[in-house]
């Protein structure tokens, strides 16, 4: 049930995230290229990237407890137990570390004099790579054992 | 034969105790079915308060729901 839950959470990150990634550069990118190397640009692309994020995850929640509950009669477990609360945090120190090497390779591609766009991309690309990655590792604990 | 250090006999207690489903022991001792199955299946160890938890609702001591094996412990951990 858990892992089912995690896994279309972590599709719907990725789903949603491409969608995003997509409407900002055909709307806004291909019109012009130099927008890329703005800062207002990346601040108002992330700042409604977050809001967007948690209303799509609560979405999918809700549908996705719609949809179990007719298939398979079951609720969807309200509780979070000690494994559920371990593999959360063994999850999320992975998804931490992640994001962690990517802000340290931003910071390194300004201070090689790099366009500050590689600094956006690859912090935002390491938050999202460290979301999925999370949803990975909670999978496979789930399965394999903690 | 199992290979982890400790075991346990909850499915048997399960079975002496009326046949208990996982859902029910889960229920008494506040935990999701699937942990349940984890701990049975030795995919998980409980901490110390849920696994004092499960041998209370089977009222036996705690060492009849958990066997401890010092005979698996690698070598290179025994001092």
């Amino acid at each position: 049930m858990k892992e089912r839950q995690i896994l279309v959470s972590t599709l719907g990150s990725l789903v949603i995230f491409i969608c995003y990634a997509v409407y900002v550069y055909s709307r806004y990118v291909s019109a012009d290229a130099g927008v890329i190397n703005d800062f207002k640009f990346w601040g108002k692309a992330i700042v409604f990237l977050i809001p967007l994020a948690i209303a799509a995850q609560i979405i999918i929640h809700i549908f996705f407890a719609i949809v179990n509950k007719i298939v398979t009669r079951e609720d969807i477990p309200v509780i979070s137990d000690e494994r559920d609360k371990l593999i959360e945090l063994k999850a999320l120190r992975v998804s931490y570390w992640t994001f962690l090497t990517g802000f340290l390779l931003a910071m390194g591609s300004q201070a090689i004099g790099m366009e500050p766009w590689v600094m956006f991309v690859t912090m935002i690309s390491s938050a999202f790579l460290g979301g999925i990655l999370e949803g990975i590792t909670q999978i496979w604990f789930y399965r394999k054992g903690v | 034969m199992s290979k982890s250090i400790i075991t346990n006999n909850i499915r048997k207690l399960r079975f002496y105790h009326n046949e208990m489903t996982q859902q029910e022991l889960a229920d008494k001792t506040g935990v999701t079915r699937q942990t349940i199955v984890a701990i049975e299946n030795e995919k998980y160890f409980p901490t110390l308060e849920l696994a004092f938890r499960i041998a209370h609702v089977f009222g036996t001591p705690l060492e009849e729901v958990f066997l401890f094996d010092p005979q698996k412990i690698p070598d290179n951990k025994v001092k």
